[in-house]
């Protein structure tokens, strides 16, 4: 009798100890990757902001600092707004925010009207050929955007493929200039973003079941009918991450513009690069950054928004009804 | 079916694809260029890879962009299931917006934001507690591994979402600790997940030019770093060659990968 | 066929000095706002093949994952062989579960399968290579050890999962909907197999499902739950013969009810006023009910009797005109509907071979019941 109540009281406290210990294990299974990701990517924003309010100085490191100690041993905090007066005064700055938006809108727009029927073929064909086409779509992901811009360069030049293929079916007579245009830079944004359009516009359109547009065409619809009012509606989720996916990243684009591009394709993410390089102007850079954020801080709000609906839904799915 | 659609859905697609890769296909079939002059066919020669072989500076770079990917991807593989696994399993915990926040905006964020919030870290830590004393493969090293720990987070998570949730019950409910059914359960079934997630960190580090330029310091120089200051010079066959080999390392890796990881989830989708 | 009609089958609940083997005790377990499972206090003996039954959605799978301990209540206790579990994790109860989707480990072969619960407890080698030969024995796999799950039929991973959950040895064995992923011959085949080798083994069960028949088939008693409440618990003839409720009674079997105010009461019988019927009814009820509350009265189709002409002695007599016919084989279900316009539904067996229905369309007929066939619902 009493050998069992003993016996239950070291196992309930055995249980609990465990369970802290379980839960411990929890803890520690959160808390490395947060701790990381909060301490190199979220705490260094705030670094961002500390020093877009500084002033650009000759010295290691090149700004002046915000916190001093006053020889009273008070506190006194210097915030300068010259770099954000700067941005929003110089037309320079100015034009470079809305090159950055009408490149990213435009390659947002045709990636989704060349993406589309791709990601529409791949999500329709036979599961075999679907691997080898997604394959194709996810290769040229891997490869870096230096190198796919490199390789643009190799067929945009005045004497590169593309001029040399016009000029030898006699097309035109005379070389196309295309490298170091405006034009150049979409093509390039295109080229490496398309990728990222097609990807979730593949997953969405598999999810879309292909009966409904029997069951439509049974309806009476025709194809292009059942195409606007079956297919595009399902197809506004994927259609809305994959324009997060171009566009978000488009607007801070540095290689693509800076390779392709002439000097008048100035983007925020050109200045910032030279800013920060060539004129070692470190606060204006920051300050750059953090302008830059705040144009895209909503599509990554949406983005975030978006992502975690998907997984919560795929999670329900995969559970099932408790 | 319509006839005439698939026609023009072929086309468009013949029209995609085409343009994802004849641009790197010029580049390859140009790298066994012989002439220097890039647009001059000149007969068909391996000489620049010897070439390459012989640069010291290439190979310094390669050799620590490598050594840096494959470290990056390590330590992006163990932070990212640990992430995947608590965002997938844990159900609602305390800090669950944050993680969810942190491990998505790097993926949309702009390399110049990453590059240069990093740098700025790197350097108020150094005023402030002194260090890192001074920038270069550590600090890449580090920065990289941030973004990279979302890519694999992703994967990792679709994967486990993929997977019955049963089965870790089940390994429970048969007398399993919770760590014991992690390595003997979950670990082996979403491995293929793991090798995908470490490939990926792996290119991404290898390709990143704009982050490491702003975390790296002198002598420092990654090989995309030194990629980038010989395109602003314009085009070479050495790059050509340069751009080949790594074109068809990642490509090949990626294939093999993708094909032991179809066959694996055709396996337990069976 | 089930436990209950048994001969020999002692009836655990009704001995009030019996102890129960696992002691549900107002459990409550919330998710958000919803209450998944409400204030459920159960017992269940030692031995018993017991259900829980309901819709989905009802709280049953929520309940087993508690018992299961994956889920910790908000309230109450659960108590195993005497031992308070509430708070114990599921790798350390006496428990296994045999899951919905069998959770078999793709990654191992059927014998790693099985031997997989017999290795967390440490068993030496040649332990664990006889009770797997036992355990797969018992399910009728031996030879298929070496497969692995994806080379396996649906009904073998039932019974390898089966055979996995069993092999512990536990107090108490869990079932999830054991026979829903399996096609409909093999089911019924399949439930008269799971009851012998409960039996056999002598373990306590619970089995959570949605399909009545199947409950009816296995169990020794049934809890029917809705919307996190347990409505009623009893033997599978009681809860058919003597629905508590609206709920149970179209629950379990088809059933006409018709709603009535009561007039009086005479012992166990109860005359009431059926509205529905525009006639009064006599009905019967252990329980006294005073008069002029208003109650259900449920009667079964195959309990209605039906005659051309009105029959002299009957409790309750109808008269009306068939709508609709419905020809099963065994039986005919026919609709008929009566002069307040109220329809009941009648089934017939046919005993002996004939092409043609009995009644037609329109036809008039009788429709006979005793008032100890009609139970009396009071909620």
């Amino acid at each position: 009798m009493w050998a069992t109540v003993v016996a239950d009281l070291f196992r309930f406290v055995g249980t609990w100890g465990r369970e802290i210990r379980d839960s411990r294990g929890r803890h520690l299974v959160t808390a490395l990757p947060l701790l990381y990701l909060v301490a190199f990517f979220l705490v260094p924003f705030l670094f961002v902001l500390k020093i877009s309010f500084a002033t650009s100085t000759i010295g290691q490191p090149p700004y002046t600092p915000l916190f001093a100690w006053g020889e009273d041993g008070a506190l006194t905090i210097r915030l300068v707004f010259e770099n954000y007066r700067a941005l929003l005064g110089d037309p320079l700055y100015v034009g470079a925010y809305l090159n950055s938006l009408w490149f990213a809108t435009v390659a947002t727009v045709v990636c989704l009207l060349i993406g589309y029927p791709i990601a529409y073929g791949i999500a329709r064909a036979r599961p075999a050929v679907r691997v080898v086409l997604l394959v194709l779509v996810i290769l040229p992901f891997w490869t870096s955007s230096l190198l796919r811009s490199y390789a643009l360069i190799g067929i945009l030049r005045t004497n590169g493929v593309l001029n040399q293929l016009l000029m030898g079916l006699g097309i035109i007579d005379q070389p196309l200039e295309i490298l170091h245009t405006n034009f150049a830079v979409h093509i390039g944004i295109v080229y490496n973003y398309l990728p990222f359009m097609i990807l979730p516009l593949v997953a969405t359109l598999m999810r879309l079941d292909f009966t409904l547009l029997e069951a439509a065409a049974d309806l009476g619809a025709r194809p292009a009918s059942a195409f606007l009012r079956v297919t595009l509606p399902l197809s506004i989720p994927g259609i809305v991450a994959g324009s997060l996916l171009v566009f978000i990243p488009a607007v801070g684009e540095f290689v693509i513009p800076d390779l392709l591009g002439g000097p008048d394709s100035l983007t925020i993410g050109r200045v910032l690069w030279t800013e920060f390089f060539t004129n070692r102007d470190w606060p204006l850079a920051a300050a750059v950054a953090v302008a830059m954020l705040a144009l895209i801080v909503i599509p990554i709000m949406l983005f975030e928004w978006l992502n975690e609906r998907e997984s919560r839904r795929d999670e329900g799915r995969a559970s099932g009804a408790p | 079916m319509n006839g005439r659609r698939p026609f023009v859905l072929y086309t468009a697609m013949a029209f995609g694809y085409a343009f994802l890769y004849l641009p790197i296909l010029a580049v390859i079939v140009y790298s066994f260029n012989e002439s220097r002059m890039v647009t001059v066919w000149g007969g068909f020669s391996t000489r620049w890879y010897g070439e390459l072989l012989q640069n010291r500076q290439i190979l310094d770079a390669a050799q620590r962009s490598l050594l840096i990917a494959t470290v990056t991807a390590s330590f992006a593989v163990a932070f990212g299931t640990l992430a995947g696994l608590a965002l997938a399993r844990f159900g609602r915990f305390r800090g669950r917006g944050v993680l969810g926040l942190v491990t998505s905006a790097p993926l949309v964020m702009p390399e110049v934001i990453l590059g240069l919030s990093s740098l700025l870290l790197f350097v108020s830590l150094q005023g402030l507690i002194g260090w890192p004393e001074r920038r270069g493969m550590t600090t890449i090293t580090i920065a990289h591994i941030t973004f990279c720990i979302c890519y694999v987070t992703v994967i990792v998570r679709s994967r486990l979402v993929q997977m019955d949730q049963a089965l870790e019950e089940a390994a429970m409910d048969l007398g399993a600790r919770p760590w014991k059914v992690f390595f003997v359960i979950t670990l082996p079934l979403i491995a293929p997940a793991l090798i995908a997630g470490w490939l990926l960190a792996f290119t991404l580090s290898l390709d990143d030019l704009v982050v490491a330029s702003f975390t790296s310091g002198p002598g420092s120089s990654t090989l995309p770093m030194l990629i980038y200051s010989k395109v602003k010079l314009g085009v070479t066959p050495e790059i050509n060659a340069l751009a080949t080999i790594i074109i068809v390392l990642i490509a090949t890796a990626v294939t093999i990968a993708g094909i032991v990881m179809h066959r694996s989830a055709a396996r337990a989708n069976r | 066929m089930s436990n209950a009609r048994r001969p020999g089958y002692a009836e655990p609940w009704q001995d009030p000095a019996e102890e129960p083997f696992v002691r549900i005790e107002g459990v409550t377990k919330t998710y958000g706002k919803v209450y998944a499972v409400d204030d459920v206090s159960l017992d269940v003996f030692r031995g018993e093949f017991f259900s829980l039954l309901g819709g989905s959605g009802c709280g049953k799978s929520t309940l087993l994952r508690v018992l299961a301990g994956f889920e910790v209540p908000d309230r109450g206790r659960v108590l195993i062989d005497g031992v308070d579990m509430t708070r114990v994790p599921p790798y350390l109860r006496p428990v296994n579960m045999m899951f919905q989707s069998y959770a078999l480990f793709p990654h191992m072969t059927v014998a790693e399968n099985v031997a997989f619960g017999l290795k967390q407890d440490g068993l030496p080698k040649a332990a664990i290579a006889d009770r797997v030969r036992q355990m797969l024995d018992l399910v009728r796999l031996g030879g298929l050890e070496k497969r692995k799950p994806d080379q396996l039929s649906g009904g073998q991973r039932q019974r390898v999962a089966l055979a996995r959950a069993l092999a512990k040895q536990p107090k108490l064995l869990l079932l999830d909907e054991p026979l829903g992923a399996l096609d409909k011959k093999l089911r019924e085949h399949t439930q008269f197999e799971l009851v012998n080798i409960q039996e056999r083994v002598g373990t306590t069960f619970i089995m959570v499902t949605h399909d009545q028949e199947e409950a009816m088939t296995m169990s020794s008693r049934i809890a029917v739950m809705d919307a996190g409440r347990i409505v009623q618990v009893s033997t599978p003839s009681n809860l058919y013969e003597y629905p508590a409720t609206r709920f149970v009674a179209s629950f379990i079997g088809a059933v006409n009810i018709f709603n009535a105010t009561v007039l009086s009461q005479d012992g166990d019988r109860v005359l009431a006023r059926a509205h529905d019927l525009g006639i009064d009814v006599v009905a019967r009820s252990g329980q006294p009910i005073p008069a002029g509350i208003d109650i259900g009265i449920a009667i079964r189709p195959e309990k209605i009797d039906v005659a051309e002409e009105a029959p002299t002695r009957a409790d309750n007599v109808i008269d009306g005109k068939v709508v609709e016919i419905a020809y099963l084989g065994d039986v005919s279900i026919y609709h008929v509907e009566t002069a307040g316009g109220a329809i009941l539904r009648v089934q017939e067996t046919h005993a002996a071979r004939s092409a043609d229905p009995h009644y037609n369309w329109g036809d008039r007929l009788y429709l006979v019941w005793n008032a100890a066939d009609a139970a009396v619902l009071t909620s």
